[in-house]
Formats: C-alpha cells, sequence, structure tokens
C-alpha cells in the first residue's frame, strides 16, 4: 500500500433507477492501486447494484467510471472480465460436475493460448501453479463438488487471478466458512494486495473489516455517505455512517432468570458426523453452540428437529424422552428450529408473509379443513407488528423483503407455533447490522418469555454476546461447555481447534 | 427510507405480477373478438354450448393436473386413466345390469385407486414423477385394453349415456360437472388447508417439511385428486361417445398440462390458479372451434396449437423477467 497509491478505478456520479426509483443516487468511488476497499452499508443500501454496474451486469443511468485512466462505457460482462476486473459472487457459480482446473478455464477452453481442441493437460499445468500461487491444497484434476466452500471460493480467486484481474470484488466472502479458513483467505487477499491488485470488499463482519480493510467507503440508501482510512474510523462512527443513528450497545441487557430444564440432550450421536453430545438448555436461558465449519453444529440442530436421524442417544423434553421422527414431531414437541439455510429451508418464496407466518401453525385457523381467513389474519398482523416486519404488506410476497425480514418472518412462523425451546442456527447470517441488533432483542424476549434457545453462530462475538452457556464443539466432538464467565475469544477458538 | 424503496420497488413488480395473470385473459377475450368480427357463426348460443361441451373433458384433467404441477409433479398417465375408467364403467354400465351409480362409482374408484398408485410409487421411491407417471401411462393403457380384451364396449344403457348426452333445463350435463369441478376446486385450492399446503410443497419442499407440513400425504393427495377427475372426465368421454373404447384418451395429458401451462401454472411449481387452467382450456376449445368454423384443417391446428403454448410461456417468461430488471 505504500508503493502504490495511484487510482485504478474511479466512480463519479453513478447512478441507477428501478422503475423510477433510485437505487443509487451520484454515488463515488475512488480505489487505488493495491489496497483492499470495503464497502459497506446496510441490506438495500445499493452495494449490489453498484458492484453489478462495476462487472457490467446492469447499465448505468448516469455517471463515469474510469478504469486505468479510461472510460468504461456501454460494456458487456465479459468485456469488463478481460480489462481486468472480477468478482467473487456469495453464492458461488461452478459447474460441480467439472474439475477445478476445467471450472477455472471455463469458456476460455479453445483461445489463443490452447490448441483449438479441449487440452486438459495443459489447463491442469496452469490451473497447477495458479493453486500453488493461493496456496490450495487441491488437484486440479478433482470434481469441484468433492471441495468445501472455502476451497470452491479460492478456485474462484484462482480464477479471477487467471484473468489477470486487477480488481476483484468479493461479496461477503466469508458468509459460509470457518474462522481457520478465513485466515486463510486473509492472507491470499494480502498476496494479491503485494502483487498491486485491488480488492473491494463487502462485509457485514465488522472484525473482518477492521482486520483486512485499508479504506472503508459507506453508502446508504443508495447514496454516498464517506470514505475513511480504516485506521482513522472507529466501530462506532462506522455503524454510524451506516445506519444514520447511533446504536450504543451491539448486544441489548438480559434480564431474564433461568428456569427448569426444557431440553435435554443425552449423548446424543450420529455416524461420521457428531459423537456423544450431551447439555441441557433451561427455560430463559440461551445456550450457544461454537465451533468451526464442519464441526457438526447445524448436525445437531437438524437432528433434535427430526430433518435427520440420529445413531444413538436421546432427547429429552421437559423430563420425558421424546421419539422425533419428523419436523411435525419435533414441533408438536414444542421444538422451533429457524434454519441457517433460510432460502433453502426457511421460506416459500411465492407465498406471502402472511402465508409463510402462519404455515407451522395453520391448523389452529381451520374448521373442516376450511382456513379460517379473518383468524388467520389476525395472528399474522399480530406477529408482523411484533417483530416489526417491514413490508408493504401481510400479502406481499416473502421475495420481495429484505435478508432481515425474510429472517423475521421465519422467526414468526416458528414462534407462533408456540414453541418451548427455540433453536436458531446462524440467525444473523447475512443480514445488516440493525435488523442484527433486532434479533438480538428478540431473542432477550423470548428468555424473558420461559423460552429456551440455543443458538448455534459462526460469529464469536454473536456467540459471547448472547450465550449464558456455551458448548463448544471440534470435529464432531464436544471439547467444552464453558460458563458465561469462562468464555472468551481465545478459549473457544482453542477449544474449537483441540481435536 | 430504506423500506420506502423496497415497498415502491415491490409494488411495481406486484403490478407486473398482475398483468401478466390477466395476460391470458385478455388473449382469451381479444381472440373471441376477432373470430366473431370474422365468422358471425362464432357467437352463437349453439356454438358455445359445443365449445363448453368439448372443453369439459380437457377441463377436468386439465383442474387435475394443475394441484399437481402446483406441488412441481407432473402427471403423464391422464389419458391412460381417461380409458381405464371409461372401459371399467362401460363395462357395468350394460342396459339392466346395475342402477347407473355403479358404473359411475367404479369407474370413479378405479382413477382415484391408479392415482394413489402413482402417488404411493412416488412418495415411497423418490423416482420422479415424470418416469413413474410415464411407466403408469403405459401400464393403463394395457390395463385398459385387457379388460377390454382389445374391443369397444358397446350397448351401454340409457341412463348411463345421460351423463355425457344429456342436458338438464337445456345445459348440457358435461356443463354442469364442469362447473361443479371448478367451483370445488377452486375451493379446495385456495380456501382449504390442503391447497395451502399445496403450494407451500410446491414452492419449496424443504421448507414445507421444516413447516411440520407431511409432504408425501400431501403428494398422495393431489395425485389421488388428479386421478379421480381423470375418472370423471373418462365416465363423461364414455358416456358422451356412448362406447368404451380402450384407445380413448390418448394423449390427453398433453392437452391438459397445455391448458394448465398456458393458464399460468408453472411447471417448476408454487404457482397456479384454477381461474387460469378454466381459461386455458377455454382457450385451447376456441381457438380449435374457430379455426374449425374458417375451414382450416386440423394440421394447421396443431402447428397454430403449439405455438399457442409456446407463446404463452415466453410471454409469461418476459412478463417475470420485466419485472425483476
Amino acid at each position: 500500500m505504500t508503493l502504490h497509491s495511484d487510482s485504478i478505478l474511479q466512480v463519479h456520479g453513478l447512478s441507477k433507477s428501478f422503475s423510477g426509483v433510485k437505487a443509487l443516487d451520484e454515488v463515488q468511488l475512488n480505489l487505488r492501486r493495491g489496497e483492499v476497499h470495503a464497502l459497506m452499508g446496510e441490506n438495500g443500501a445499493g452495494k449490489s447494484t453498484f458492484m453489478k454496474i462495476l462487472i457490467g451486469l446492469l447499465t448505468p443511468d448516469d455517471g463515469e467510471i474510469l478504469f486505468e485512466g479510461n472510460v468504461l462505457k456501454n460494456n458487456d460482462v465479459n468485456n469488463i472480465l478481460k480489462q481486468g476486473i472480477s468478482m467473487i459472487h456469495q453464492e458461488i457459480l461452478i459447474v460441480p460436475e467439472l474439475t477445478v482446473a476445467q471450472n477455472i478455464f471455463l469458456g476460455r477452453e479453445s483461445t489463443q493460448w490452447f490448441s483449438s481442441w479441449l487440452n486438459d493437460r495443459d489447463i491442469n499445468q496452469q490451473a497447477e501453479t495458479l493453486l500453488q500461487q493461493i496456496g490450495l491444497e487441491v488437484s486440479p484434476k478433482t470434481k469441484m463438488k468433492y471441495l468445501s466452500v472455502a476451497e470452491m471460493q479460492m478456485v474462484e480467486i484462482a480464477k479471477a487471478i487467471s484473468n489477470n484481474a486487477k480488481v476483484i470484488i468479493m461479496d461477503e466472502p466469508t458468509s459460509a466458512i470457518s474462522d481457520k479458513e478465513v485466515a486463510t483467505l486473509f492472507t491470499i487477499i494480502k498476496d494479491l494486495k503485494a502483487k498491486g491488485v485491488s480488492v473491494i470488499y463487502i462485509s457485514h463482519k465488522m472484525d473482518e473489516i477492521y482486520q483486512i480493510a485499508d479504506t472503508i467507503t459507506v453508502l446508504r440508501d443508495g447514496k454516498y455517505i464517506g470514505t475513511k482510512s480504516a485506521a482513522e474510523l472507529d466501530r462506532k462512527s462506522l455503524i454510524t455512517m451506516m445506519v444514520g443513528r447511533e446504536i450504543n450497545t451491539l448486544f441489548p441487557e438480559k434480564s431474564s432468570s433461568k428456569g427448569e430444564v426444557v431440553l435435554s440432550v443425552k449423548n446424543l450421536s450420529q455416524r461420521g458426523k457428531f459423537d456423544n453430545i450431551s447439555f441441557d438448555v433451561h427455560a430463559g436461558e440461551v445456550v450457544g453452540i461454537a465451533g468451526l465449519m464442519g464441526a457438526g453444529r447445524t448436525e445437531i440442530a437438524r437432528a433434535i428437529f427430526g430433518l435427520d436421524t440420529f445413531s444413538s442417544g436421546e432427547i429429552v423434553l421437559k423430563g420425558h424422552k421424546i421419539n422425533i421422527k419428523s419436523p411435525r414431531d419435533a414441533i408438536k414437541n414444542g421444538i422451533g428450529y429457524v434454519s441457517e439455510d433460510r432460502k433453502g429451508v426457511g421460506f416459500i418464496p411465492a407465498l406471502s408473509v402472511k402465508h409463510n407466518i402462519t404455515l407451522a401453525s395453520l391448523s389452529n385457523h381451520t374448521k373442516w379443513g376450511m382456513i379460517q381467513d379473518k383468524s388467520e389474519s389476525a395472528v399474522a398482523t399480530q406477529m408482523i407488528n411484533d417483530l416489526k416486519i417491514k413490508a408493504s404488506g401481510m400479502d406481499q410476497k416473502v421475495t420481495h423483503l429484505s435478508g432481515g425480514n425474510q429472517q423475521k418472518v421465519v422467526i414468526g412462523k416458528v414462534l407462533l407455533a408456540t414453541p418451548e425451546i427455540v433453536i436458531l442456527d446462524e440467525p444473523t447470517r447475512g443480514i445488516d447490522i440493525g435488523a442484527k441488533f433486532e434479533i438480538y432483542k428478540l431473542i432477550n424476549e423470548l428468555t424473558i418469555k420461559g423460552i429456551a434457545v440455543l443458538v448455534i453462530s459462526s460469529e464469536l462475538p454473536e456467540i459471547l454476546g448472547m450465550s449464558d452457556r456455551i458448548v463448544v464443539l471440534s470435529k464432531g466432538k464436544q471439547t467444552a461447555l464453558l460458563s458465561k464467565e469462562e468464555a472468551t475469544q481465545e478459549t473457544i477458538m482453542k477449544y474449537a481447534m483441540q481435536h | 427510507m430504506n423500506n420506502y424503496f423496497t415497498q415502491l420497488g415491490n409494488s411495481t413488480k406486484q403490478r407486473a405480477r398482475g398483468m401478466g395473470q390477466y395476460g391470458i385473459f385478455i388473449a382469451f377475450v381479444v381472440i373471441c373478438l376477432i373470430l366473431s368480427l370474422i365468422t358471425p357463426k362464432f357467437l352463437t348460443v349453439s356454438n358455445w354450448t359445443i365449445i363448453v361441451t368439448q372443453v369439459s373433458i380437457n377441463a377436468l384433467l386439465a383442474f387435475g393436473v394443475t394441484f399437481v404441477i402446483i406441488t412441481g409433479g407432473i402427471d403423464l398417465s391422464l389419458g391412460s386413466m381417461v380409458a381405464v375408467t371409461g372401459i371399467v364403467a362401460s363395462l357395468l354400465a350394460h342396459p339392466d345390469d346395475y342402477p347407473v351409480i355403479v358404473p359411475v362409482l367404479a369407474g370413479l374408484l378405479a382413477g382415484v385407486f391408479m392415482g394413489a398408485f402413482n402417488g404411493t410409487i412416488i412418495t415411497k421411491s423418490k423416482v420422479p414423477p415424470f418416469i413413474v407417471t410415464l411407466g403408469t401411462m403405459t401400464i393403463g393403457r394395457g390395463l385398459a385394453l385387457i379388460l377390454s380384451k382389445g374391443r369397444p364396449v358397446s350397448n351401454l344403457s340409457d341412463s348411463f349415456n345421460f351423463i355425457g348426452g344429456g342436458s338438464i333445463f337445456g345445459v348440457p350435463f358435461p356443463i354442469i360437472v364442469l362447473i361443479v369441478a371448478f367451483v370445488v376446486c377452486s375451493v379446495v385450492l385456495k380456501k382449504t388447508i390442503l391447497g395451502r399446503y399445496i403450494y407451500a410443497v410446491g414452492g419449496n419442499e424443504q421448507a414445507a417439511k421444516a413447516s411440520g407440513i407431511r409432504v408425501n400425504k400431501v403428494k398422495m393427495a393431489v395425485y389421488t385428486i388428479c386421478g379421480g377427475l381423470a375418472a370423471l372426465a373418462g365416465i363423461l368421454l364414455t358416456s358422451r361417445i356412448t362406447t368404451g373404447q380402450p384407445n380413448a384418451g390418448a394423449s390427453f395429458e398433453l392437452d391438459a398440462i397445455a391448458a394448465a401451462i398456458i393458464g399460468g401454472t408453472s411447471t417448476s411449481g408454487g404457482t397456479g390458479t384454477m381461474t387460469g387452467t378454466l381459461i386455458g382450456a377455454l382457450l385451447i376449445g376456441v381457438i380449435s372451434n374457430g379455426l374449425d368454423l374458417l375451414n382450416v384443417t386440423s394440421y394447421y391446428q396443431q402447428v397454430v396449437m403449439g405455438a399457442i403454448i409456446i407463446g404463452a410461456v415466453v410471454l409469461d417468461g418476459w412478463n417475470q423477467s420485466a419485472a425483476q430488471r
């Protein structure tokens, strides 16, 4: 960063409207060579629209983009890629049945650099070099589907490098990878910087931003708010810039008291996934489950909820051993589950907010199989107000809501089934900081009502901020059960990496 | 402020979506207008009675397959179920054999049984519905030939022949069946818990399961209902042609699926309405009737029909992507 401080990408007065609504309003950006530039803002701030314009997926209404001093205009995706701007998408775009090398060189198999025949040996060699460069230890001949999410991401980075990318945009690159893998990613980013590559880094995770970013640009409601050096901008001011108001404490004060044991997991095992897991959750208590990716956290939650089976062990609810074969059984027994996979397991995009919210408790609003619209609408309205779900109305389709509001719809659905224990799996993944805070408040309100809460999260500050006790897993084994007093980031990581 | 943006954006999206749903209705009205201008015979009570009577069988099948397609499935065995149920009914419908209720109930039972069979195989084996019903399509055709010994079953009682050929107060009985079936199917889809679950299963099966919905039961229900409606169509057809034909109903499933798709039911599941399907079936009927009146040969009619199916889906796709851009 010391050597190269000239601009590689300059954006002035960029605007874009959708059906008359301004999604971007005179946005600017100055990206210097070899810097990591964080782009921050709540969901809906215009980050995605901005990035889509940069990579040529959308055409701006107004404004100017200068790349290496030349105006980028009327460019399509391929052209911009060739010029040296690559994007690593949040949802990784790969062809699972092709090999790593074939994925890296997809669409470029028969350019002048290769013979016009498919030459797998050549691309394998090139891929090998690339993979070494970023320190990824997989064979270029491995099929993509056998890689972990983190490895796939690194392959995408290798692909960007092979495209001679001078600017790499990373959209929430750490949303699905473990802390250890994040460290590897950051090493790669630092290498890229050293080679003069610039990175535009989009993330909601504050800790990461301060670890990796040199400069921070904030957008809010489609408008440019400001650009500051990361060293000069403290967290509080950053949050203020993002939300336009102050959030004093990230984690609200808890005021619930611990009641009787609600859920008892005894020696729960699932072959190859987790082994001999035991813990209790009391009424009004939040128990956190921490661990690296692949430690078996989600698998335990899915087994308790009846989405998967387990091979041995017991689940005891309020002193009675229960036999859960399906989510239906779990819901009937008072267990609620908010999945980490909001789109896959959480909500039904084509249904309205109302219909999603009442889906798990719909039989409470039927007579002779006929849905009683009045009573359904009444509880839906109540829940929408309670959870402050922002929607144009209860008949709006959930797919059109922001991530945070979609999550609230799923939570609302779970709560309407009147659970005694709620399992929240990555409840704030991919949602903005304002909505995060509201979800934390909501968790507190649940505990005040005497509901037991089990929280799974990859974000250690979140686990530490919310939990009364923390179960730490490592490779499917329970390595610690820490009290709030014992738990620090360091102790959790120590146990999470203990094998 | 943030919310304000999403709200505006979404209301435009919904408006565009709504236009897409009216699109098929507008197309239907426009085509009717054009036809009534070109040929005076088109807009007469007698012609419309013919159209709706002819449409009734396809519409019944289309209602059934709409349920199935909304769950993300498909049923290719409709035509064979029409044949089997028609043969079963006709075998019991000779004069002085049994009261008319017996062949009707037997036909319905046969359809319900075959639909439930489809549902059972699909839910237990996890084999895609396309493959399962492709198999039962062939099985059904074979059964129809076995039961009838390969010959048409004729000499049916007058009371049985009334079902497809008779009228009440001048309204052909098939039209009455159509209207009742439409109302019942609409209510089931829109107002009952089963209907909601059908949308949920097709919209996101995993999320439906995680909401405590017994996904397999819902699937069983839609294939069984589909079989029952196919039986109704089979009985109507057999009665109208006053013969049980083992080769009846061949490729009827394609017209039924076409009606559902033209009416806005998405083959990827989760969306669709009975009203749309009814209009889709009427559109197919009106176009073939209009082309008949204009003396267009049936060869050209097929070309036109195919183009309309593709056109309807392309238009819907444009509508949706325009709404999202």
